[in-house]
């Protein structure tokens, strides 16, 4: 990995893991099954509560602020569509993807970075073992499959938020959900998972790169724990950015 | 007759652009205990990283059984290392068996069961059978060498290193370690390259030994501990022989 720098890096690791997920295709059985389920249990499982928290205090917020707004006008109950539409589109990914790179993405950091200082990288390449199909596949795999579980969570959790919200001005649940159901499309659904999904394989990358490049020094670890957070979030706004463009060019 | 295993010919050694060592020319012959010697710092852990094919030579030839490490015999290589690091490098989320048993799951042509005997008949070499289902947490650093060894073993490889072995050890730790080492070149016919500055060891276990100066970036002196002890005439050596220590850019 020596002489790469740390922007080409993480396009360096993902060729690896693309040549490797090929050849894992004939040879499944080395995929490091055990390593993926708890790298998917940290990820989703151990991190369903604060998703879900954070994405009920969202959609709480959101009908909060935009009700004030919209009853002016007498159509607060667009709320609802206000807040499927944001959620299920925009929000529901970005918010898990910042929440998942500050859990997961530094945890993956700060585990590879530790074994890097341990010399378990270096003990896994003189075995013969590329430390990519190890270490970066199960976590990246875990990280895409949990992004788009906590993805609906955190959805569904900020529409129940907003309902709460609205049934204290007067506007039953009823009401809300057809609203919501009304200005929601499957499409617009699968397309936020899949958002979601390509959210999970950045903040695996990044932070598994920030891992591989930790310096044995004092304060190696937690330097590239903070770079993975960091890099995730800006990896994950500037996907975000290209993709919203792309969008608008195509009339999505 | 000589028959070496690991030929350097004018290898420059460092990382990147940073030169430690100028124009190292050495060999070591199949079945020796070879020690890489000198103060902190001079290099002796940049060369062998040299060896065992993390590190690719700034300039010279390295070559293991006649084969330099290029993208080509990278893997051939490494099935005939085994490298035990300084701090045993073991993977903290597998026991001790599972940890000699990894090689032999990605490498060897065994069936699960001759997988399993292999690995436990390893772990017995090292005299830790008893600690086959513990974590690597929960042993001493000794133990974890031990095993670091039993796993850099696990393949049969022709030359196995081992990055100081004796650091943070007790002495008598540290002397049941080179009874191993003894044992088990005694038993396998194994190579052994040792990177130490623990006289003890040095003169119990090594056949012979190359020395580096981390002030004159070279090597100085290449013989048998014992020879280099009475019969060196440069001072640093002199030093390092009769006082046991030497300090960094001395």
């Amino acid at each position: 990995m020596s002489g790469r720098s740390s922007m080409l890096e993480p396009l360096a690791v993902f060729g690896e893991v693309v040549v490797e997920s090929f050849a894992m295709a004939f040879k499944p059985w080395r995929f490091r099954f055990g390593d993926f389920l708890l790298a998917f249990q940290r990820a989703a499982f151990d991190g369903l509560p604060i998703s879900i928290g954070i994405g009920f205090l969202l959609g709480l917020i959101l009908a909060f602020q935009s009700a004030a707004a919209l009853r002016t006008f007498g159509v607060e109950s667009y709320v609802a569509a206000l807040l499927a539409i944001g959620l299920f589109r925009e929000l529901g990914p970005i918010i898990t993807a910042i929440l998942l790179a500050g859990r997961s993405g530094s945890a993956f950091a700060a585990e590879i970075g530790t074994m890097k200082v341990d010399e378990e990288l270096d003990a896994l390449t003189t075995m013969g073992l590329p430390p990519v199909r190890f270490l970066v596949m199960p976590r990246m795999a875990a990280a895409i499959l949990a992004m788009p579980i906590l993805t609906i969570f955190v959805e569904l959790a900020g529409l129940v938020g907003g309902a709460i919200v609205l049934r204290m001005m007067n506007i039953p649940f009823a009401v809300f959900w057809n609203n919501a159901a009304e200005n929601t499309t499957v499409f617009m659904i699968l397309f936020g998972l899949a958002k979601s999904a390509f959210f999970g394989l950045l903040i695996g990358l990044v932070g598994c790169c920030a891992g591989m490049r930790t310096k044995s020094t004092a304060d190696g670890v937690g330097v590239s724990a903070t770079a993975a957070v960091v890099g995730g979030i800006v990896a994950i706004a500037v996907a975000d950015g290209i993709i919203a463009v792309i969008c608008y060019f195509w009339g999505i | 007759m000589a028959d070496p295993i690991i030929e350097l010919k004018g290898v420059d050694a460092g990382y990147g652009r940073e030169v430690i060592l100028k124009d190292v020319t050495f060999s070591i012959d199949r079945g020796e205990i070879f020690i890489l010697l000198g103060g902190s710092g001079c290099g002796k852990s940049t060369i062998m990283k040299h060896m065992i094919g993390l590190n690719p030579v700034l300039a010279g030839e390295l070559t293991i059984d006649g084969q330099p490490w290029t993208a080509k015999t990278r893997d051939s290589l490494f099935r005939k290392i085994g490298v035990m690091y300084q701090s045993g490098a073991l993977f903290g989320s597998m026991t001790c068996l599972e940890n000699v048993l990894l090689p032999l799951q990605e490498f060897s042509s065994l069936g699960r069961k001759a997988r399993l005997e292999k690995a436990r008949s390893l772990l017995s070499d090292v005299e830790l059978l008893d600690a086959a289902d513990k974590m690597p947490s929960e042993i001493s650093g000794g133990m974890r060498k031990r095993v670091a060894i039993a796993r850099a073993m696990a393949l049969d490889p022709e030359v196995v290193f081992l990055d100081e072995p004796s650091a943070g050890l007790d002495p008598i730790t540290s002397s049941s370690l080179d009874d191993l080492i003894l044992r088990l070149r005694r038993e396998k016919g194994m190579t052994f390259v040792v990177v130490t500055h623990e006289l003890p060891s040095i003169y119990k276990i090594a056949d012979r030994c190359a020395m580096f100066d981390k002030a004159r970036r070279s090597m100085i002196a290449i013989g048998r501990p014992s020879d280099l002890r009475d019969g060196s005439d440069d001072p640093f050596v002199r030093k390092f022989f009769n006082r046991g220590e030497v300090s960094d850019g001395e």
